[in-house]
């Protein structure tokens, strides 16, 4: 073998390389959370409505739930609220929210211009929490089912399309069709 | 525009706003004090070493944003507590996975990366000691002459 | 209509580097005289073009055209006219027309120096460098033309980037540019000495100026990159092995592997396909890197959404390129024999630990660069590497190259016979170890255990280099500007390794929040804060704050940090504090206003750090002074096609030293 063949040799491998790299990536923004397959994390937060009420992830326990992590500073977020709304009319599964590192009054009033999607919003204030789900920037959301494990997470505002190709195939069957929840306040 | 092009508009522009501010700003001041210089070092130490997920390679000791604080607050928290940096360090992988450290650590699939220099080397000292025998053996038989005289 | 004109220009200019490509690389090959010839108005029509276009594009900067698109995302109306201009070089597209413009400059530097070239070989490096700009042009013009129309016009622009607003960034490209382009030029004369099959040490002669040129260029490229994120945002560092940085950095690496494996092969004839695979390589990690960090494959997982098109031209590019160099290299290379040899002790062989430790240590920043892309590739996972990686492991192979340095410069070609030299040797160590220490223990001190290996290390290097010079001129033997340029670049590599060691061994960083009149001291300083008022500038306004220092209690100076809001951009900057004193930078930077008049400030004090980027750019220098020496001005006697005779060309004066 001429062994001066090695450098293309190891070009050749190089191009490989750098070509799968082109080809993913566009989901280079994203990293695979080490959630995935664990439990979720615990928390009790206020809630944004009801500062009295304390928001509990154990009262969340035996249903799936979709947990949004936002704030109004975020445009993302703005960005992705019709599509909450969507979901919500569709009463496939029910959103928490997560308000994260966010002021309570713009928060409800920006609520209260483009409607609120959530069964319930969690306040959190000093984004302690956030950092327990793994959370680097917003929004954020996260698929989880009714033992209380992460199945899925989203990173980016999410669209109608990612809603039907990525979430809706991992809820059981008989939840997608279920009818809207009634929200609380 | 081809549908990954619109498909990643959003993310696009909301790291772009991200990585600007990362950029712009650069770096950021932490007056933290711990109790103890040892455990100062530590924290120091730790905070270099945790990359800020929002910020190209800039770790959480020297960025500027929220979540930057966040996760300082939580490794001073954590020291102040008694957990060893090793505690840290798992705490955050397992929220954030082994991007958020700078140092690789060793693992199976690391393995490479730590030991390509040193294998390099080795296999470098054994190309030189060849190439050396070889030419050394042919010095006799080389009377070339050079274009000066050997340097008195 | 000025913009058309620079989109016309560019089409005229790749049509013709087409011509100039097909002429100089067809026209030797099937032995067409005029054809070959007509590479030259090629060269120098290309120039004209691309000059026109660049022209163009800077008249619309500053006549504040926001009807082009790239103007409007990269300018504004309150931008002072000096940044204007190197708002040209501030994003992609127009670095890439400086870059094609570069290459056109070397190419008609290189089209004069080839004149006294045999004309075929001379006509296929042109003809080589015309594939380059070519498929630069190309990749312009399809996928990143800076002349897009922006309908309708913008009515301001969005305004540079503030970090870029600094007299640093107008040099800083153009420069580090022309070194990374110019490696271009030794892969040139490689791929025409392959394809012409001429591969001798006539070739290494002809080649060595051009490379060293290269070579110094990027040099002070990489050290104003360094100082330009020191005194702008590195808020006090310097070297972040960040990708962007290592993308330049492995060229030099690999670059100053093939300016000593040149000297080899110019020599002695010796390790010809290795300084071809040099010079392929050199050139191939600036295409790599030049690409790598524009096409989004690489940085991090938070890069920006790669455009997959530009992605896919470069890697078709890149393997038109280096595939086919690497081709050509697969088929002459085995023909390259030398019987020449060399002992153990020789300048050879210390040449040779050069290459293989500069290759590792290029090996091994790639590597390092390469591991995140990689591991995710194989699905091993997202890895991230940083300094915590690079540093210890640069040093595994850069350590052993600077001691080795201290006796190779003393080696003699061919037998060596270093033995005589161990006393001097020896004794020159003696030394550098009695100054390291003082330098590590007395002057400074509270170092770490590598501080005075890299002292002494630095030292010995300086003063090994200096004593065949010194002796030379009190033998009055000749000197030649050569021995006077490896020398200066020597001492500018001993003086490096003793500023990193300083900077990194006593570097005091300290992060305080003070509140107005609140002091803190470090070392000998101590650092009283007077609190911060508003400020203003052209297209700026933020706060200033006041530090006064004073050392050992005397008053030494008044720092000024600031923190600047540009109007239209609305980034905030951070205007670091720097002024050096007693050989040692203060930096004082302004954090966050904790309320209450506290702020938190960072303090820095850097000894020596000044020498960093010094002493690269006596390397530089150095290198300058080399290749100016006046053997590479020699006409060449060879005819075309003459067996070439080695070595004995009689244009180097007796007793002239080796280099």
């Amino acid at each position: 073998m001429n062994r001066f063949l090695i450098p293309l040799g190891v070009f050749g491998l190089l191009v490989i390389v750098l070509a799968v790299g082109i080809k993913r990536s566009p989901e280079k923004g994203i990293i695979v959370s080490p959630l995935l397959g664990k439990p979720a994390p615990e928390f009790a937060l206020p809630s944004l409505t009801d500062p009295a009420h304390v928001v509990k992830s154990s009262d969340l326990r035996g249903r799936w739930y979709v947990f949004n992590v936002w704030g109004t500073w975020c445009g993302g977020c703005r960005a992705e609220h019709n599509t909450l709304m969507e979901i919500r009319q569709s009463g496939a599964v029910p959103i928490i929210g997560m308000d994260w590192r966010d002021s309570e009054s713009e928060a409800l009033s920006m609520l209260q211009q483009m409607g609120n999607p959530y069964e319930t919003i969690a306040v959190d204030k000093d984004g302690r929490e956030a950092v327990d789900w793994g959370v680097y920037g917003a929004p954020e959301t996260f698929l989880v089912n009714d033992k209380g494990v992460v199945v899925y997470k989203y990173v980016g505002p999410i669209t109608p399309d990612a809603w039907q190709k990525e979430f809706l195939p991992r809820l059981p069957q008989r939840q997608a069709g279920a009818p809207a929840q009634p929200s609380k306040s | 525009m081809t549908t990954i092009n619109k498909v990643a508009i959003w993310p696009t522009a909301l790291i772009t706003a991200v990585l600007l501010f990362c950029a712009t700003t650069a770096q950021a001041v932490d007056p933290t004090q711990m109790p103890t210089p040892e455990l100062q070092q530590r924290y120091l130490a730790l905070t270099h070493e945790l990359r800020c997920m929002q910020c190209q390679n800039e770790a959480i000791a020297d960025s500027p944003v929220d979540l930057a604080a966040d996760l300082r607050r939580q490794v001073k928290e954590m020291l102040l507590a008694g957990k060893t940096d090793d505690d840290v360090r798992n705490y955050m992988v397992s929220r954030y996975g082994e991007f958020i450290l700078f140092r690789p650590r060793m693992s199976i699939k690391n393995l490479w990366l730590w030991f390509a220099p040193g294998a390099l080397i080795l296999i470098g000292a054994f190309v030189a000691v060849r190439i050396i025998k070889q030419r050394a053996a042919l010095v006799p038989q080389d009377n070339e002459p050079l274009e000066e005289d050997i340097r008195s | 209509m000025l913009p058309e004109l620079g989109h016309f220009a560019l089409i005229l200019a790749l049509l013709l580097a087409g011509l100039q490509a097909f002429f100089g690389i067809v026209g030797p090959m099937v032995g067409r005289d005029r054809w070959t010839a007509a590479v030259t108005p090629a060269v120098a029509g290309q120039f004209v073009m691309i000059g026109t276009a660049i022209g163009c594009l800077i008249y619309s900067f500053v006549s504040d055209d926001f009807s082009v698109l790239y103007v409007a995302e990269n300018s504004n109306s309150a931008l002072p006219v000096f940044y204007r201009v190197t708002a040209l070089w501030g994003a992609h597209e127009g670095s890439l027309l400086l870059w094609i413009f570069l290459l056109s400059c070397w190419t008609v530097a290189v089209s004069i120096g080839v004149s006294r070239l045999p004309q075929r070989f001379g006509a296929r490096v042109l003809g080589v460098l015309g594939v380059v700009s070519f498929g630069f042009l190309l990749f312009t013009l399809a996928t990143s033309n800076p002349f897009t129309r922006l309908d309708p016009p913008a009515p301001d622009g969005r305004d540079l980037n503030p970090i870029l607003q600094d007299p640093a960034l107008a040099i800083h490209p153009p420069i580090l540019y022309t070194g990374y382009v110019g490696f271009a030029v030794a892969f040139a004369f490689a791929c025409a000495a392959m394809l012409e099959g001429r591969l001798d040490q006539q070739w290494a002669r002809w080649t060595r100026p051009w490379t060293t040129a290269a070579w110094a260029f990027l040099s002070c490229g990489i050290a104003l990159g360094s100082w330009w994120a020191y005194y702008e945002l590195g808020w006090g560092g310097y070297w972040f092995w960040d990708p962007v940085e290592n993308a330049s950095f492995m060229p030099w690496l690999v670059g100053t592997a093939l300016i000593h494996s040149l000297a080899v092969t110019d020599k002695r004839g010796l390790f010809k396909s290795w300084t071809l695979l040099l010079a392929v390589l050199a050139f191939s990690l600036s295409l790599l890197g030049t690409f790598l960090v524009r096409s989004g494959v690489l940085v991090s997982v938070h890069s920006f959404a790669a455009d997959p098109t530009r992605g896919i031209f470069i890697l078709v590019f890149l393997v038109v390129m280096i595939g086919g160099a690497l081709s050509l290299y697969a088929w002459r290379a085995p023909l390259l024999k030398s019987q020449a040899g060399f002992e153990l002790g020789a300048r050879e062989s210390f040449l040779l630990f050069n290459n293989i430790l500069l290759v590792i240590a290029a090996a091994t920043v790639f590597a390092g660069t390469l591991a995140p892309l990689i591991s995710d590739t194989l699905g091993l996972g997202t890895l991230s590497v940083g300094a915590p990686y690079f540093n210890p492991t640069f040093m595994l192979s850069m350590l052993p190259l600077c001691a080795l340095l201290g006796m190779g410069v003393h080696a003699n070609w061919k037998r060596g016979k270093l033995g005589d030299k161990t006393r001097m040797l020896l004794t020159t160590l003696a030394i550098a170890a009695a100054l390291g220490c003082i330098v590590s223990f007395v002057i400074y001190s509270h170092g770490k255990i590598l501080t005075p290996v890299g002292a002494t290390l630095g030292i010995w290097i300086i003063l090994t280099s200096l004593v065949d010079p010194i002796e030379r001129v009190r033998r009055k033997l000749s000197l030649p500007r050569a021995v006077v340029g490896m020398t200066v670049a020597h001492i500018g590599l001993g003086l490096f390794v003793l500023a990193l060691t300083t900077v990194e061994s006593f570097t005091v960083e300290h992060d305080v929040s003070l509140a107005n009149g609140a002091a803190t001291a470090v070392g000998p300083y101590e650092f009283r804060f007077e609190g911060v008022k508003p400020i203003e500038g052209p297209n700026y306004e933020g706060v200033g704050g006041t530090i006064r220092v004073t050392r050992n209690g005397m008053p030494l100076t008044v720092l000024y940090p600031q923190k600047r809001q540009y109007y239209v951009q609305r980034q905030v900057t951070t205007e670091a504090a720097i002024e050096m004193h007693y050989g040692s930078n203060l930096l004082v930077a302004l954090g966050e206003d904790l309320g209450a008049g506290k702020w938190s400030i960072r303090i820095q004090v850097r000894p020596l750090v000044n020498l960093v980027w010094l002493a690269a750019f006596i390397m530089a220098v150095g290198g300058g002074i080399a290749l100016s020496d006046r053997r590479y001005r020699m006409a060449r006697t060879a005819e075309e096609g003459a067996p070439v005779v080695p070595a004995a060309t009689a244009s180097v004066t007796a007793g002239e030293q080796a280099r």
